[in-house]
């Protein structure tokens, strides 16, 4: 069964499973702040594991990259490991807000033109031209609410951004977002158990992550319910 | 066009915790129910384990009927009033027991003689000016075999620490006696709840594993529990969590005498010219059926409760059913379920795993086990710490104001500490007051076009005091067990909440209260009311399993006077 996002099921399995392979090879580096850097096509043989299609459903094109690098920089990816870009939190918010958070997309429609509008007036330059540093700074004002033109405080704006970014990135991968499980490893959740041993919550037992979704499950996923093998 | 069904002996209304467990003895002793809910059958195929929908996302509260009637809330008459986005409860075959954290908490002896007790130990003068607090029409030795009644019939699991006046110093020293030990061992602990039990007992505490119903081995044929950690608001994937939905129900159905009826969204109870109910009116899908019934059992939920009774006027009763004393929606308390308190350990504690159930409590510091001459309250708290943790709400940690909330110094920060932190909860004695209740929102309405509930009510000096002394304990137990930072939350509101007490309280006299000793109505004898709405006091713990008690208890007598009742 083809979901509403166009990829199957089976797909979406498949896509997971092949994640923990993926996980011992080294991710590409990102580029922060430039303009779809993170949009480009990953090559079929590529092995990441960052789906081939992710269009964009709710969001305009430019709504996206402005929301995809504000995304990387509310996670950044560093020294640390990666982060929102890399856990594709920006294409989380974009699916949800046809479903789950559509009630938030005006609020997207208006802080983004907003925040476009005051990068513009404020920083001479669009968002993503400017420099991390610089890009930092912008958000503080946005954090503060001391950017001005936002529909309510910016501030708001900012706490909504931030709080569907935290969703996007250690959220189910189910949802579009945590793409291979990065999110999870990041801040070393070792993963869904349906069945968890006393050894498991032993002090100072580090678990291996188990890299599944909650829909990796046959008995969450209607379509496999009634396999009787 | 309204439909007239055939009448049957009793109608319950809501199939939750209360109602979902009256239908067995009710059943069982030849009485015919009809079960009204407006919720659902739900199965463990439903309760995935992801925390975007479950904790998020509020699914599957997101589509009920209840969220359609949040209550209002205001803290006093003059303050204006708010509205949450969303209702804590949900609607299902089982209610709110199937996503609830399932801690089956008996209530201490001291909950049920608040005023006497106080009064021989300090003096009148210690109750909290303005509150309307009674000592129950009983006392726990009344309740005992009920709650082990829902113990063995539900499945309780837990350490007794009072077997007939022998004191067992693995469970709660404080618990009044009980006749027999719990059906199962307590859930299993875990390495942080080994710490801090041991850090309790270094301060001269009596820490102890907590009762939930929740299977800590095979019970009844089902599956132990699993302690995958999506059970705080997610159902149980193995059927492990013991709502009526998995006991009492199916149970009261192969008697052949329960109908369950879902997605029936009650309207009004109906009263004829004499003060007796006759009927239950409810609506699906916009269609209107009349149910009519020899007695009626209200097992909505405490807002609920009220509002329904509000709602359903008549000529016998113009100011709503069981109202002309004016003691419906009276005497609301919720438990002050925020004012936790947050620690930051230096090292993980492997808290990924498990469940809101399994943990350690303290008592030493609940009710009246401690004196209180020297303190300017009465009342205490339970301290709880439980192994509970989600991805989502791991990387939301505060920071201890030790770094940004985001950008790479905060990346660093959660992913050095999502495992190093631990919220603690702690129930804390909450009063009635004067003026803290239970109406009907004079603006806001539902979809059919009536008013919601509204609530009334904030915390006294008492609940405050309270809550500073549960925090003080709670501060000293975490950093007897190593914590590094603590941070003491705020109490928040006594706006909607899973705690939800009073509005048809019990009592024998019917100028303070709705229902007597027995769960009917002092003025309507057909119509009786379950749930913690009956509660007088909220005691320090959890209110379902004292909930349940009282709903076999009053379905037992109904069974047992049957003639009277009906008569």
């Amino acid at each position: 069964m083809a979901n509403k996002e166009g990829v199957s099921r089976r797909d979406l399995i498949k896509r997971a499973g092949l994640a923990g392979a993926a996980l011992t090879i080294p991710l590409t580096p990102v580029t922060s702040g430039t303009a779809g850097a993170q949009a480009k096509p990953v090559a079929p043989e590529a092995p990441q594991g960052i789906p081939r299609r992710e269009p964009i459903e709710n969001l305009t094109a430019a709504e996206a990259d402005t929301l995809e690098a504000i995304c990387a920089r509310i996670i950044p990816s560093d020294a640390n490991g990666p982060g929102a870009r890399e856990a594709r939190a920006a294409h989380y918010i974009d699916r949800a807000l046809g479903g789950a958070l559509k009630e938030s997309r005006e609020a997207y429609r208006a802080g983004l033109a907003a925040f476009d509008t005051y990068c513009r007036s404020s920083r001479r330059a669009p968002f993503m031209e400017l420099s991390p540093r610089d890009q930092d700074s912008v958000l503080i004002d946005v954090e503060n609410g001391s950017a001005t033109g936002f529909p309510a405080s910016s501030a708001q704006f900012f706490a909504m951004v931030r709080t569907h970014t935290l969703q996007g990135t250690f959220g189910d991968p189910y949802y579009g977002g945590n793409a291979n499980f990065v999110g999870w490893d990041l801040i070393g959740y070792p993963g869904i158990r349906l069945n968890v041993t006393a050894d498991d919550q032993r002090l100072g037992n580090k678990l291996t992550p188990t890299h599944k979704s909650a829909y990796d499950t046959e008995m969450f996923t209607k379509a496999q319910a009634h396999h009787d093998d | 066009m309204t439909t007239r069904l055939k009448e049957t002996d009793v109608v319950v209304v809501g199939l939750g915790a209360a109602g979902g467990v009256a239908v067995l003895p009710l059943t069982q002793a030849g009485i015919v129910v009809v079960g009204l809910e407006a919720g659902t059958w739900l199965t463990k195929r439903d309760f995935a384990p992801d925390e975007l929908r479950n904790n998020v996302r509020d699914w599957p509260m997101a589509v009920q009927k209840a969220q359609q009637e949040v209550p209002t809330h205001r803290v006093n008459a003059k303050a204006n009033t708010t509205r949450a986005g969303s209702h804590p409860m949900m609607n299902a075959v089982g209610g709110t027991t199937l996503h609830y954290w399932a801690q089956s908490w008996r209530l201490n002896p001291w909950d049920f003689k608040v005023v006497s007790e106080t009064t021989k130990r300090y003096g009148a003068s210690r109750i909290p000016s303005g509150s309307t607090v009674e000592d129950w029409p009983f006392g726990l030795e009344e309740l005992e075999p009920y709650y082990d009644k829902v113990e063995y019939e539900c499945g309780v699991s837990g350490q007794a620490g009072n077997v007939k006046g022998a004191i067992d110093t693995r469970g709660n020293i404080f618990e009044g006696p009980r006749n027999r030990a719990y059906p199962m061992p307590p859930l299993r602990s875990t390495g942080f709840i080994d710490l801090m039990t041991s850090a309790a007992r270094g301060l001269g505490w009596h820490p102890f594993p907590g009762p939930a119903a929740i299977n800590s081995r095979t019970y009844q044929g089902r599956s132990a529990c699993m302690y995958h950690g999506f059970c705080n608001k997610g159902g149980c994937h193995v059927d492990a969590k013991n709502g009526p939905h998995l006991t009492t129900i199916p149970r009261a159905q192969e008697t052949g005498r329960l109908k369950v009826v879902t997605r029936a969204h009650v309207t009004s109870i109906d009263a004829d010219a004499n003060g007796r109910v006759t009927s239950v009116t409810y609506v699906t899908d916009g269609q209107e059926f009349i149910q009519p019934a020899k007695v009626v059992l209200l097992a909505s939920y405490t807002y609920e409760n009220s509002r329904l009774l509000l709602l359903s006027k008549s000529k016998a009763f113009p100011n709503g059913l069981s109202n002309n004393h004016g003691q419906v929606g009276r005497h609301y308390m919720s438990h002050a379920q925020g004012g936790s308190v947050t620690a930051l350990f230096p090292f993980n504690i492997n808290a990924w795993y498990g469940l809101p159930a399994q943990g350690v409590a303290v008592d030493n510091f609940a009710d009246d086990n401690f004196d209180h001459g020297a303190h300017d309250y009465i009342g205490g708290g339970n301290l709880w710490v439980m192994s509970d943790r989600r991805p989502i709400a791991a990387a939301g940690m505060g920071t201890f104001g030790r770094t940004p909330s985001w950008g790479s110094e905060w990346k660093k920060f959660v992913m050095q500490n999502a495992d190093r932190t631990n919220t603690s909860y702690l129930q804390k004695t909450t009063l009635p007051y004067e003026d803290n209740f239970l109406d009907l929102d004079p603006v806001v309405k539902d979809p059919l076009g009536f008013p919601v509930c509204r609530i009334t009510a904030d915390y006294k000096d008492n609940e405050r005091r309270v809550s500073a002394m549960a925090q003080e304990r709670m501060t000293e137990w975490y950093k007897a067990a190593g914590a590094i930072a603590t941070q003491s939350n705020p109490i928040g509101t006594m706006g909607p909440t899973t705690h939800a007490y009073g509005g048809t309280r019990m009592g024998r006299n019917p100028e303070t209260n709705v229902v007597n000793e027995w769960g009917f109505s002092h003025e309507v004898p057909n119509l009786g009311v379950l749930g913690a709405s009956v509660m007088g006091t909220s005691g320090a713990r959890n209110p379902t399993l004292t909930a349940q008690a009282l709903a076999w208890r009053t379905a037992e007598y109904l069974a047992k006077n049957w003639k009277n009742v009906t008569v």
